[in-house]
């Protein structure tokens, strides 16, 4: 078997069993409305994670995601309310304007031999502080096209909605899945994980696919950014504080090593639905405590964790 | 270390935080006022070395972690379970005392569990750490219940917001734990060994150091301080915020370290520049508001800060501005032995 | 000549790395490279791989000059390498370890059907029967070996460097790895071979390139050279030559204070062995490089505990679970490679010296700043370490100060036995008298100290015995009038153990 994968595996099945004690617990859990909400819920996170899956299987971080989305929502809403511009031409404009910042802490950090994690932590100040600089209160956004996004969804057997929102993320996983499995940027997106100097040694263009990398992140941050404001019709600069640290927390419990080097696309999804699993229970329960959410992804964190560490060791003792 | 040396180790610091505050007074010229008033000193300088208290405890442990080659993300929540636990011992009715040795306690126990993962199971630091911020603030909503846990305590409410001859108590208790811990690494050993593991851990093992001993005690002297930290955040407010207490504080701490022109890859290290390096960005915090511009200001400012601080201590750049000191000096250049 | 070196020079500061070095490599050869470490091999690799650049001279590629700038510019133009760890990526696939880079694509896709068959193709004649699909991580090192040369010779499919190809594989393995090896020779690639075992040498190669100090020694036909003419010539001795005067002083312990290890190894590092040291005595270790020497000197320090075996004193057992233990029990270990495992190369001078005597003491002990000071003065006085002063960082100084400096740390902690590991390698002449000097200054005070040394002069000059490691064994202990470049030579070079084996 291959050993990497089991990791995936254990997403999974974690997945699986913490569904089946919900639905044993609250029948109405297996429901395409619970699962339609599911995806809709957390599309904005499931979005992030899969650009935040790319950076980590490369070896690095990028903490500014958080802030990019906040940023991004702030964006559309300024300028909504202060030109006539048609939203999708914001989308594409603030789109553009995240890639590039992305693709400037790529080059940072690939020009500076710097670690990503500060680079990346300077990114997430200047754009939590440009979201600022543009607004520091909620702009609420009113425009119809934004009525007819939020109303656009597949009425699933059972009454649960397939959201645009829910569409776009299980989307933007399959962009990911083809990006990292099926291109040859992918490729050197392990390459780079698995040995930055043996990937440069084979021929990988480091520099370039670094700067790939933290654009596609920063592309990504600006779709769910997006999404974002979709979800909540509204521009704030304080919203989605701590959201990249929710990424990377769905990302590891994907199964991805957060050392770099190895993981899956489809586990980051599984990933993000666990967590979105586990609000839902203690919505559905009514006497836990929203806490319980932290300390559980704390607890598969630190499971997740041991296991790639022990796996890392069974691997070396071949 | 002599005074010489040392005055030239912080001398960058020292020259940043006085252009911050000479760039302050421009704004607002009242800056440099300090008045005497009801047994206590008030004045702007007086709000920003009270105000700079938690970043500066948070940064006397990281500085220590960091000379190791790690970091410790996980102190802002260590805060808030910190004020956490000193809030509801408090309010459970125990003494004041009680309550400070959990705080300190709970502090503690975050910082072996760190310095566990991180020496026994070899786990990176930011990977060891990550945990306990995700977690930690979970943990600390689990003590508080979820609320804002308000306390009716006079004498613990003095550790936040009291005076002792004139000046704050947080800040003395800043002062007082950077001396603490100056002399500890200072007049010991420990500073020396807490470098040698932090350049290289593999010969340090072979010449005896017990080094996995010493990262987990620099772990949680790193918890303690997050514990000091936590309880003045509480006692300020006089209640245990477990959503906002300490929130970012381990960014700006280790911006504060990083300010003081430590290394992020481990090694030589001084408590007192990072401790200046705090009072950097709370002058620069304090500043911001005074001259009157929107705080917004506040975030891009240190992204600045952090971009122009990293592009000196990139190891690609350093060789330019090697190049450029030595036009400077005469002095003969010190050749680096090239690889073998 | 398919490559060839003129008069091939590269210098760091310090040292000659490579000094007018002529080499040529003919199309359908093995040519072996040999010498012992810092001889020049890697360097020379380097510079014809364009990881290095040359000082000067030239290298010619079929006649023609080359001035590769890059590993990459080397394969381009018709030069692979292979290392010692395999130079691929574990977490990837066989068959895109193999095409990475040139993965077929449609539409910018991955045809990963295509793919595969490439990476079959590439590996067709190679004998491996793998699912290309799997990580490379989940096969053995064999076979990733032969994948990364699979990859070499695909792209670039003239010379084929293999730096250390054997050094983790087993007898079979190595069989396979030559199966594969000749095979390319009978297609006409020029193959370098480097390593360190001289029967895989003579197994495989069709000439021989014998490296010293950074100078070409002698190029001969494998078939015209035996093992002794070959390690003479690595080692630089003439056989003729006659011992010089020795330096015996006589051995003041007697066995009741000695330490004694009884059975002491390490699986797969080094076999189970015994030694008893006496006071005051001086023990060589002789061997080639990877012979076991090195992991003998870490089980003897607890760098890497053994796994079996005793350790006692006059005063019963000794503890030597780990260098911190051992160091308690007035042990001593100057490693082989100084910078990963011997200086901090930030801290001071004064700083390294005290270290292990701080570290011994504990740290709530420090040693007074005035004593630091006095002790890093005198030490620098008496070992002569060139140095500004004490608080300079001991990274910036040569390779030669900063042994002094390791030796200095040791002494400070006054230990009954002191290991040194190729206590004089890469260090100049003066020093190295010095180093040898010291040595018998400490001895004469009692200490017992273990020189592992590929210089064999300087271990006959200084040793009271003389152990010979070969293939991860103590093979002989030779004493007496027994310790003489000669014997010690004979015993490295026996093919199978003829002399008095110890158990």
């Amino acid at each position: 078997m291959n050993i990497r994968a089991l990791p995936l595996y254990a997403t999974i099945a974690i997945f699986l069993l913490a569904y089946l004690i919900c639905y044993m617990q609250f029948p109405a859990m297996l429901s395409t409305r619970v699962i339609g909400n599911l995806l809709t819920d957390n599309a904005y996170l499931g979005i992030v994670a899969v650009g935040m899956t790319v950076v980590i299987i490369s070896g690095g971080i990028d903490l500014s995601v958080g802030s990019v989305i906040a940023f991004s929502g702030v964006f559309i809403a300024v300028l909504l309310r202060e030109t006539g511009m048609h939203p999708l031409a914001a989308f594409a404009l603030l789109l553009a304007i995240t890639t590039l910042f992305g693709a400037a802490m790529g080059g940072m950090i690939h020009l500076l031999a710097m670690p990503p994690f500060i680079v990346t932590l300077a990114g997430m100040f200047l754009a939590r502080g440009a979201g600022y600089m543009l607004t520091i209160d909620s702009v609420p956004i009113d425009h119809a096209f934004y009525e007819t996004m939020q109303r656009a969804y597949y009425l699933m057997p059972g009454k649960g909605r397939l959201t645009l929102l829910g569409v776009t993320m299980l989307a933007s996983v399959i962009l990911g899945m083809i990006l990292l499995h099926r291109t040859k940027f992918g490729t050197n997106v392990y390459a780079i994980g698995g040995g930055e100097a043996t990937a440069r040694l084979m021929g990988v263009a480091v520099g370039r696919t670094t700067v790939l990398i933290y654009a596609f992140s920063g592309f990504m941050a600006g779709l769910a950014g997006i999404v974002f404001s979709v979800y909540t019709s509204a521009g704030y600069p304080l919203a989605t504080v701590g959201v990249e640290l929710n990424a990377i927390a769905a990302v590891v419990i994907g199964g991805t090593l957060l050392t770099g080097g190895s993981g899956y696309m489809f586990g980051t999804l599984i990933g993000v639905l666990t967590m979105g699993l586990i609000q839902t229970y203690i919505v559905f329960d009514g006497t836990l405590s929203s806490w319980w959410t932290k300390i559980v992804i704390g607890a598969l964190l630190l499971m997740f964790i041991l296991l790639q560490k022990g796996l890392l060791r069974l691997r070396i003792s071949h | 270390m002599t005074g010489s040396t040392l005055l030239r180790r912080i001398a960058p610091q020292l020259l940043t935080l006085a252009a911050v505050i000479v760039l302050v007074s421009i704004y607002y010229p009242a800056f440099y006022q300090i008045v005497y008033v009801n047994d206590r000193l008030v004045g702007i300088p007086i709000d920003v070395i009270k105000r700079g208290a938690p970043v500066a405890l948070l940064a006397i442990g990281m500085t220590l972690v960091i000379a190791t080659r790690g970091i410790d993300l996980s102190v802002g929540a260590v805060m808030a379970i910190c004020g956490a636990s000193a809030a509801w011992s408090i309010d459970q009715g125990y003494g004041i005392g009680a309550a400070l040795g959990i705080a300190g306690a709970a502090g503690l126990v975050c910082g072996l569990w760190n310095g566990v993962l991180v020496a026994f199971f070899g786990i990176q630091p930011i990977v060891a750490t990550l945990i306990l911020m995700v977690a930690g603030r979970g943990v600390a909503q689990l003590i508080t219940g979820g609320t804002i846990l308000t306390f009716d305590s006079d004498t613990f409410a003095f550790l936040g917001s009291g005076t002792m001859i004139g000046v704050p108590v947080p800040t003395v208790i800043w002062i007082l734990t950077g001396i603490g811990f100056g002399l500890l690494v200072r007049r010991t050993a420990l500073g020396l060994l807490v470098e040698s593991i932090g350049v290289n851990l593999r010969a340090s093992t072979l010449a005896g150091i017990n080094s996995r001993v010493l990262l987990i005690a620099v772990y949680m002297g790193s918890g303690f301080c997050a514990a000091l930290a936590g309880v003045i955040a509480t006692a300020d407010i006089r209640g245990a915020d477990a959503n906002n207490a300490g929130l970012w504080l381990e960014l700006d701490a280790i911006l504060a370290v990083v300010i003081g022109g430590n290394s992020l890859l481990g090694g030589r290290f001084s408590i007192l520049a990072s401790l200046l390096g705090a009072m950097i960005i709370q002058t620069i915090n304090t500043g911001i508001l005074l001259a009157g511009f929107p705080s917004e200001f506040n975030l891009v400012i240190k992204a600045v800060l952090v971009i122009v601080i990293l592009v000196l201590q990139s190891p690609r750049f350093m060789p330019y501005l090697e190049l450029l000191a030595s036009r400077f000096k005469r002095s003969s250049v010190t050749r680096l032995e090239a690889g073998e | 000549m398919l490559l060839s070196t003129r008069d091939l020079t590269k210098s760091f500061p310090g040292t000659i790395a490579l000094d007018r070095v002529n080499f040529g490599l003919k199309a359908g050869e093995v040519h072996a490279l040999l010498g012992e470490n810092g001889a020049g091999k890697s360097t020379l690799i380097k510079c014809l791989t364009g990881a290095y650049r040359r000082d000067s001279g030239d290298i010619l590629f079929e006649g023609k000059p080359i001035f590769p700038q890059s590993t990459l510019e080397a394969q381009a133009i018709g030069i692979g390498t292979v290392y010692q760890e395999v130079n691929l990526l574990p977490n990837l696939t066989v068959a895109e370890n193999l095409t990475l880079g040139h993965q077929p694509t449609r539409f910018g896709m991955i045809r990963p059907r295509a793919m595969q068959a490439l990476a079959q193709e590439m590996l067709a004649g190679y004998g491996l029967d793998i699912d290309v699909r799997r990580p490379l991580e989940s096969y053995s090192v064999a076979v990733q070996q032969i994948v990364a040369i699979a990859r070499a010779v695909h792209l670039s499919g003239r010379v084929l460097i293999l730096d250390e190809p054997t050094a983790s594989l087993d007898a079979r393995e190595v069989q396979m790895l030559f199966d594969v090896v000749r095979d390319l020779r009978g297609r006409g690639l020029g193959i370098i071979f480097i390593s360190h075992f001289l029967d895989q040498v003579f197994e495989i190669s069709d000439s021989l390139t014998i490296l010293r100090n950074g100078r070409h020694i002698a190029t001969h036909p494998a078939a015209d050279v035996d093992r002794m003419q070959l390690i003479t010539l690595m080692l630089g001795r003439e056989l003729e030559e006659e011992t010089s005067v020795r330096y015996r002083p006589e051995v003041t312990g007697t066995s009741a204070d000695a330490i004694r290890f009884t059975g002491v190894g390490r699986r797969g590092r080094i076999a189970p062995f015994d030694l008893t040291v006496r006071k005051g005595e001086v023990i060589g270790m002789a061997g080639l490089l990877g012979s076991g020497r090195t992991e003998s000197a870490e089980v003897l320090f607890g760098a890497v505990p053994s796994d079996s075996g005793t350790v006692e004193d006059a005063n019963g057992a000794v503890d030597l679970r780990n260098p911190r233990s051992a160091i308690a029990a007035g042990f001593a270990f100057a490693p082989e490679d100084r910078k990963t495992d011997g200086i901090i190369a930030e801290l001071s001078v004064r700083e390294n010296i005290i270290l292990a005597l701080q570290a011994r003491q504990g740290w709530a002990r420090p040693i007074p700043q005035a004593e630091q000071q006095r002790m890093a003065d005198d030490y620098i006085a008496r070992l002569d370490i060139r140095t500004p002063d004490a608080e300079k960082p001991v990274g910036l100084l040569s390779g030669g100060n900063q042994q002094k400096v390791i030796l200095a740390r040791w002494l400070a902690t006054n230990p009954r036995f002191l290991i040194l590991d190729e206590p004089t390698r890469g260090i100049d002449v003066g020093a190295h008298a010095e180093i040898l000097r010291l040595i018998e200054d400490v001895v004469a005070q009692g200490m017992s100290i273990l020189v592992i040394s590929s210089e064999l002069e300087e271990l006959v000059a200084v040793s009271h015995r003389v152990i010979v490691v070969r293939d991860r064994r103590h093979v002989s202990e030779l004493t007496g009038a027994d310790v003489s470049p000669d014997t010690i030579l004979r015993a490295i070079a026996a093919p199978h153990t003829t002399l008095e084996a110890m158990a």
